[in-house]
């Protein structure tokens, strides 16, 4: 059985929090640069290439993309052949999240007690961990710090199966129209269809994971896609709400068998710093 | 065509400033956001004495990211505006003559801006490395104890923003939805 040590775990947690935050995806850069040849709106053009300028600096001079460098979220992929060493595994992985965001010079923005004290942590703890057991001897790391600015406007709806098709597209779309420039457009907008409310949400989030514009390979999925980003392009929010063609740059949907009674639909906003690193252990 | 204009920004240069006009800010801006409206609502609640002087300033609805060694400051992007709105009339009554962040304001900011002629000016959300090489001087004032949400006083140069609230009662996040929309609504 295949060893791996809680410290290579802490090691790679804290530089992924660091590299996500000051290297914008490739993926990510390349819509953004296509935007900018459809954009008909000479301010959202603009806003577009600052985007861009923004992320060469952010690189050049690791700093963070943006100020807000997020809720650590972490997802953990064990294969069921490994066997985790040296103590606690999520204990490694917060360990990582506090290094990472002190040594980088990330901004801390997690705080305790969220109904009363709103309590600063200092170190950006607790993560978000989500694990996962798959097949084979290896450890995915992801991390995927996620600015609340988006956050805050997703939302998840328990549809009647009536609804169908059309009340998906509704829905979404409803939802992008009334977050308008809040969410800091152009959006990548992660869809959860199926299953039951909490794993909706799951869905939606790991969504966002896919590379920008790659479409599902279910036909029917992808073409659903399609349809939404047209549908959300066409409400004229454009880059950072000012008004133009660019309000997503893409719509990933995953889609999960749900019960006879239910049609859950979970929307996870992203950001157009949508930032996220991963490294196989 | 961009306008440059200092902060504070004197009351005549407001009307000047409708909705669309691209500026370059300069001068003194003071960053709040959520705890820090809340602290400065307590205090005018109980009419305790205010960290500044609010009349005719301009807040910045921002939370840096820690200065690296040798740098003054972080990554320095704005934060939604809206979470503000509460708070936003009253201290526009009590004196602030700008605000910047990001995103649209609810009616009564509108209201508000309007009755005692301010502006809302719109920033780059997300843009923090790049507004980070505007800001010249940071001086921390008050709320040390919030962290990324004390109040700072910041020089800035050539701060980008466009406005995005006037007193003449337009919205940029309007006029620009209604000119890109398509189709049905």
């Amino acid at each position: 059985m295949r060893e791996i040590e809680t410290s290579s775990i802490t090691q790679a947690v804290a530089r992924l929090c660091q590299e996500a935050n000051f290297v914008l995806g490739e993926d990510v850069l390349a819509a953004l640069k296509q935007a900018q040849q459809t954009e008909e709106s000479p301010l959202g053009r603009e806003v577009l290439s600052q985007l861009i300028e923004n992320a060469q600096i952010a690189e050049e001079e690791r700093l963070p993309l943006c100020q807000d460098c997020g809720t650590a979220i972490v997802f953990l992929e064990i294969g069921q052949e490994i066997h985790i060493t040296g103590g606690d595994l999520c204990a490694a992985v917060e360990e990582g999240v506090r290094q990472g965001y002190i040594q980088g010079y990330l901004r801390k923005s997690v705080v305790s007690q969220p109904f009363s004290a709103r309590k600063n942590t200092k170190d950006n703890t607790p993560p978000v961990i989500h694990t996962e057991i798959v097949p084979g001897d290896r450890l995915k790391i992801t991390v995927m710090p996620k600015g609340s600015g988006a956050e805050n406007m997703s939302r998840l709806a328990m549809l009647k199966p009536s609804d169908g098709r059309q009340g998906i597209i509704d829905l979404v779309v409803r939802t992008v129209d009334e977050a308008g420039g809040n969410p800091c457009p152009p959006l990548i907008i992660g869809l959860g269809i199926g299953a039951t409310g909490e794993k909706a949400m799951l869905l939606a989030k790991k969504a966002l994971l896919r590379k920008v514009a790659e479409p599902n390979p279910d036909p029917e999925i992808a073409e659903l896609e399609k349809e939404i980003l047209s549908r959300v392009n066409d409400l004229g929010i454009g880059p950072l709400g000012f008004g133009g063609r660019t309000t997503a740059l893409a719509v990933h949907a995953e889609v999960m068998p749900t019960h006879i009674a239910s049609l859950p639909v979970a929307v996870n906003l992203q950001c157009h710093s949508a930032r996220h690193q991963e490294t196989i252990l | 065509m961009i306008k440059n204009i200092i902060s504070p920004i004197e009351a005549e240069i407001i009307e000047k400033l409708t909705v669309g006009t691209r500026v370059l800010i300069s001068g003194v801006i003071y960053t709040a956001r959520d705890a820090a409206h809340q602290r400065l609502s307590q205090a005018l609640d109980r009419g305790d004495k205010l960290p500044f002087d609010l009349k005719g300033q301009t807040l910045y609805y921002m939370g840096p990211s820690p200065a690296r060694e040798g740098m003054i400051i972080g990554s320095a992007g704005s934060t939604t505006s809206s979470r503000m709105d509460i708070y936003t009339p009253r201290l526009i009554a009590a004196g602030i003559r700008a605000m910047i962040g990001k995103g649209n304001r609810s009616q009564q900011v509108r209201e508000a801006i309007k009755k005692h002629k301010a502006v809302y000016l719109a920033t780059i959300g997300g843009a923090g490395a790049l507004l980070h090489k505007c800001i010249k001087q940071v001086e921390v004032i008050a709320y040390e104890d919030l962290g990324a949400e004390a109040i700072l006083r910041l020089t800035v140069e050539s701060f980008p923003a466009i406005v995005a609230n006037d007193i003449y009662e337009e919205d940029l996040f309007e006029q620009g939805k209604a000119k890109y929309q398509r189709g049905r609504k």
